[in-house]
């Protein structure tokens, strides 16, 4: 057992070598370079527009950058539900909740038999059981969004990628979702998340990739990040944010 | 026959022009055709079955090649997709007569298809209204499934689905506009009257629908008949838009 999860634990670390993406004839990123580690929890913090999305975007494998590379460690990265990403307006499928969960199962290749028990466990896990035979698009913001987690979890992915979990959401709902993704990353799933709710990057945040203008400008252990940030940049976009939610 | 065609008042030894009717008698008219719907006509109610017959077959077959067709150009990007896309668009407003015509050609005696022998039957209506509203499925069913595919496309291709997963789920996903889309179809294909009339034939109980059977009976003077079949098109026609319209308030209520 513990060979098998030696061998799937193999597509990290995820390195960025001087990744670059230039649309209209602008560069919205340039000369990323990281290293991003397995089992540490990555927040991707910064203002709007710099680039978070989009560089959580190349790294899933949405887009190609235009320079630069992104090399995973293992061979097969892109094999459906290695890794998933739960966008900022995640789009949930007419049909039950239940359904939802299972089309990502199929997509991955699990079998009929396999779909519905782990799609009724992981419903269970975020608490969506009550409501797993309601059609997905009728739940509330929060309950979408914790059946959006719910969807990727499912797929016991070795790497997922959060784009603002916690964005719209009231103070309860953001809580559950908090809770939620803590428990995916205690699963054994490693976890890269861009938000603008620095309560959750400061309680949650292992490491910090701190981006302005399409660069990195700091990227540091989260309690150093949060205690002394070394970049006057970072410091001021602290000081801005306040006050923490 | 030119000189009958540019001389229409020759009552005498020409053929005879068709009767016009005055006040009264369209009055009468009107309570016969309202006795003949009320009492099941069964010349009326074999009409009416033939016309909903062929075109709800055309209707099943266009759906079979249209909607797949009009899902795979929403999200394909291939070569000679966009002429194919103008090209449906423009055959939307496919004439009914030319269509007629053409599969008229197209399945006659000396026609590539002739040895079918189905000129003159409701199969050859099926083909030909078939051939009228695939078009027409298939466009809607595009511009429907390609503003459904910009909402998706990430999603979807983030959890793995291979072009024809998103196929397929996009035409489920899409399913109660697709059904205005048919029905938009049925209703067309159930209107037309040129493509039915031509390779049809008209023939009474054999391939005499509902519109042909209109054309047919205003000509002869049997207004009771004609507005007969008239009012149960129409209704026909209400009802499917009022179908078109509850399946809408339907899927935004169930399905958001």
């Amino acid at each position: 057992m513990a060979d098998v999860v030696a061998q799937r634990r193999t597509l990290l670390p995820l390195v960025l070598d001087r990744v670059g993406f230039d649309a209209g004839g602008r560069a919205i990123l340039a000369g990323i370079d990281a290293r991003i580690e397995a089992a540490v929890r990555t927040v991707i913090l910064g203002p709007n527009g710099s680039g978070k999305s989009l560089l959580m975007r190349i790294c899933h494998g949405l887009l190609a950058p235009t320079r630069g590379a992104v090399r995973w460690s293992g061979p097969d990265a892109r094999r459906p539900g290695v890794q998933a990403m739960v966008f900022q307006r995640p789009v949930l499928l007419r049909r039950s909740a239940l359904a939802n969960v299972s089309y990502a199962l199929k997509l991955a290749g699990i079998g009929r038999a396999a779909r519905e028990t782990r799609a009724r466990a992981v419903l269970d896990r975020v608490g969506l059981a009550a409501v797993a035979a309601r059609t997905a698009r009728v739940l509330s913001g929060g309950e979408q969004q914790r059946l959006a987690l719910a969807r990727a979890w499912a797929l016991e992915p070795q790497v997922l990628f959060l784009d603002e979990p916690t964005a719209s959401l009231d103070p309860s709902a953001a809580r559950e979702v908090e809770a939620i993704i803590q428990a995916i990353h205690c699963a054994g799933t490693k976890i890269v998340m861009t938000t603008h709710n620095l309560g959750l990057a400061k309680r949650f945040a292992d490491e910090i990739l701190f981006l302005i203008d399409g660069r990195i400008e700091e990227a540091a252990p989260a309690d150093r990040f949060f205690r002394q940030p070394r970049s006057a940049k970072a410091g001021a976009f602290l000081q801005e944010e306040l006050p923490w939610s | 026959m030119f000189a009958y065609l540019s001389s229409p008042k020759g009552a005498g030894a020409g053929p005879r022009r068709p009767r016009e009717a005055d006040m009264s008698e369209l009055l009468y008219s009107f309570t016969d055709a309202v006795r003949l719907i009320a009492a099941l006509d069964p010349e009326l109610a074999g009409i009416i079955l033939l016309s909903l017959r062929v075109s709800m077959t055309a209707v099943l077959v266009s759906a079979a090649i249209g909607l797949p067709l009009g899902a795979a150009l929403a999200i394909g990007r291939f070569p000679g997709r966009q002429v194919i896309v103008v090209v449906l668009n423009a055959f939307m407003g496919l004439p009914p007569v030319v269509v007629g015509l053409v599969v008229y050609l197209l399945l006659s005696r000396a026609g590539p298809l002739g040895e079918l022998g189905i000129l003159f039957t409701p199969a050859a209506m099926i083909v030909a209204q078939t051939l009228l509203i695939t078009p027409i499925v298939a466009a809607l069913a595009r511009q429907v499934v390609e503003d459904a595919w910009r909402e998706y496309e990430e999603q979807l291709r983030s959890l793995g689905a291979r072009w024809h997963d998103a196929v397929a789920t996009l035409l489920w996903d899409t399913r109660y506009s697709l059904m205005t889309v048919l029905l938009a179809g049925f209703g067309r294909a159930a209107a037309e009257v040129g493509a039915v009339m031509i390779v049809g034939g008209n023939i009474a109980g054999v391939t005499r629908v509902m519109t042909t059977a209109i054309a047919l009976e205003t000509t002869k003077g049997d207004l009771p008949l004609a507005l007969a079949l008239g009012m149960v098109l129409i209704a026909l026609v209400l009802a499917i838009n009022v179908a078109a319209y509850s399946i809408r308030q339907f899927s935004v209520h169930r399905y958001g």
